[in-house]
């Protein structure tokens, strides 16, 4: 095994010498990229197969229960189908643009995850500024919803891209202050050390100084994500389906997949920024921390995520949605306001040495 | 050739493809994606230079936020081809002039003199626990840190001055309150009216 690596790298050198013998690298971040995307491909689709199953036991139905024992093997089912469906184009639409799209929505959601910490030292990189990575790569998701609405040449996916367009925009800002508030307990924008300075308990979390921000953060993600009660985007009973009116087939299914791994991301980087990332819940209390300290970090991270996933679901099945003007408003003159006021009160309990946090 | 020079390379052609294509495309909505390519470019040619915050803080404030405000005013805009087209050759004895201009002042401020490598010398590397961000925020509040609250002064200055620009009088603006609309009950909305049913009467 090893001779034959050896004579890869060494023919990988003589083929292309500027690698610089680098191959093992690379070779090394394609085995880690590849070990997260399977993973977040597969909770994809089986968090579509949790929803219906949640939300239809919410609304007192079964959900999905034909296909597979307990109707597992239905997020396949759909796969498959929307992989065998025919992909048509609109008339007039610009067809480069309009495959972009959905390529621009998927590359994003993918990307970000190259810097979520999963455990001490498990990342696929460890970059200095990640945290303003995951908001910079995690803005330009909206370009695959503007231009899925251009290149459409329709009127319904316009409609939605305008929308989309402009509550991103605004929840962005909200989104980007909430999080100089964890900056500044942190003093890092580094995700991995703003879960190393979590440690020690739940007490140490910063769910409860940031407790504001932390509704702040999940209801912004709610937004960016396009779900309901925002999901005015899509909004079936004004614009039809939104941006995605004119896509079929795996186009369609690509702007689903982007939409549900910037979910799980969003409910990832809750736990990562105020509910202490990989630490277990039980440290600090003796017998309990002992007992639970077989457990993996990866295995809480996860599980908190979890929670988080669930939300979203709740939130979908008991809200009406919101009037359009209501969730601009909501931005601009109630959470903005209150990240401002926020990030003045995180100040004054770092002056006053207020808590484990503040220490 | 090493690694590093290779992917320079890349990105710097892609820089200049991209930014010839913004220029050349005909479509406003293709330029600002060509444009954003280039920001791309740019960024990765910075973190190379181990710049990562500028770098970054570029995608996210340029691609994130300015040029996605561009595309939703261009699909907004009905641009008229023909219109721009009209006065093209009036204009370009003009406009050759500018760009002539332009390159040269271009040349004498960014040629040798100024950027050769005897003036300045190729930055050094760093190692893994070099942190760019620290070092820019240490210099940024402390040696520059007037300068760049003066700039911060400004910035706010031009948001009150855009948001006092198209504030419209009291008279002329539609307000709704939020509170009234979330208290309302039905009686204020409809009124039940009983009538007697005609068809008794006539009996």
């Amino acid at each position: 095994m090893m001779e034959l690596w050896q004579s890869f790298v060494l023919g990988v050198n003589e083929l292309m010498p500027w690698f610089d013998g680098n191959v093992a690298a690379i070779v090394i971040i394609l085995i880690k990229a590849f070990a997260l995307i399977m993973p977040l491909l597969l909770t994809v689709a089986y968090f579509t197969y949790a929803e219906r199953k949640v939300i239809g036991y919410m609304q007192l139905r079964i959900g999905p229960n034909r296909v597979g024992p307990k109707g597992w093997l239905q997020p396949i089912a759909d796969a498959l189908k929307l992989m065998t469906k025919e992909i048509i184009f609109p008339s007039r639409a610009n067809i480069y643009l309009f495959l972009l799209a959905p390529i621009l929505a998927i590359a994003p959601a993918i990307a970000v995850w190259a810097v979520i910490p999963f455990d001490e030292g498990i990342y696929v990189t460890n970059l200095d500024v990640s945290l303003l990575y995951v908001l910079a790569i995690g803005s330009i998701g909206v370009y695959g919803i503007i231009l899925a609405g251009w290149a459409s040449n329709s009127k319904y996916p316009l409609l939605g891209a305008l929308r989309s367009a402009s509550l991103l925009v605004s929840y962005e800002i909200v989104i980007g202050f909430a999080l100089v508030t964890v900056v500044m307990i942190a003093g890092s924008v580094n995700l991995n050390t703003i879960v190393a300075d979590q440690q020690g308990g739940m007490l140490n979390w910063y769910f409860i100084p940031l407790f504001p921000m932390m509704v702040i953060f999940f209801i912004s993600a709610l937004v960016e994500t396009n779900r309901a009660p925002f999901d005015v985007v899509e909004g079936e009973s004004e614009i039809v389906g939104g941006t995605h009116v004119e896509y079929s087939g795996m186009t369609f299914a690509v702007f689903f997949l982007a939409e549900y791994a910037n979910m799980i991301l969003m409910a990832v980087l809750a736990v990562v920024m105020f509910f202490g990332g990989w630490h277990s819940p039980f440290e600090g209390l003796g017998v309990l921390e002992s007992a639970f300290a077989w457990v993996p970090g990866i295995v809480w991270l996860l599980a908190k995520s979890t929670f988080f996933m669930f939300l979203y679901l709740w939130v979908r099945a008991t809200f009406p949605r919101f009037r359009y003007d209501q969730i601009m408003r909501l931005s601009w003159k109630v959470f903005l306001p209150m990240t401002i006021v926020w990030i003045f009160v995180v100040a004054l309990m770092t002056q006053l040495h207020i808590g484990p946090w503040f220490a | 050739m090493s690694s590093e020079q290779v992917i320079f390379y890349i990105l710097s052609f892609w820089f200049i493809a991209s930014s010839l294509a913004m220029i050349f495309a005909r479509n406003a909505a293709k330029a600002v994606l060509f444009l954003v390519l280039g920001f791309f470019s740019a960024a990765s040619i910075w973190i190379l230079l181990e710049a990562e915050f500028l770098a970054i803080t570029l995608i996210l404030v340029y691609v994130g936020a300015v040029m996605v405000l561009f595309l939703f005013v261009i699909k907004m805009l009905n641009i008229d081809k023909s219109t721009l087209r009209a006065k093209f050759a009036g204009y370009l004895p003009l406009g050759l002039i500018v760009t002539l201009i332009i390159i040269a002042e271009m040349t004498l401020v960014l040629g040798g003199a100024q950027f050769g490598l005897e003036v300045m010398p190729s930055p050094a590397k760093h190692g893994a626990d070099y942190s760019n961000i620290t070092v820019l925020a240490m210099q940024l509040y402390t040696t520059y840190v007037y300068p760049f609250e003066l700039a911060a002064v400004l910035l706010l200055i031009a948001i009150i001055a855009a948001i006092t620009l198209v504030h419209k009088k009291e008279i002329n603006r539609k307000k709704q309150s939020i509170s009234e609309q979330v208290n309302v009950s039905a009686k204020d909305r409809i009124r039940v009216v009983s009538i007697a049913s005609p068809s008794k009467e006539n009996k």
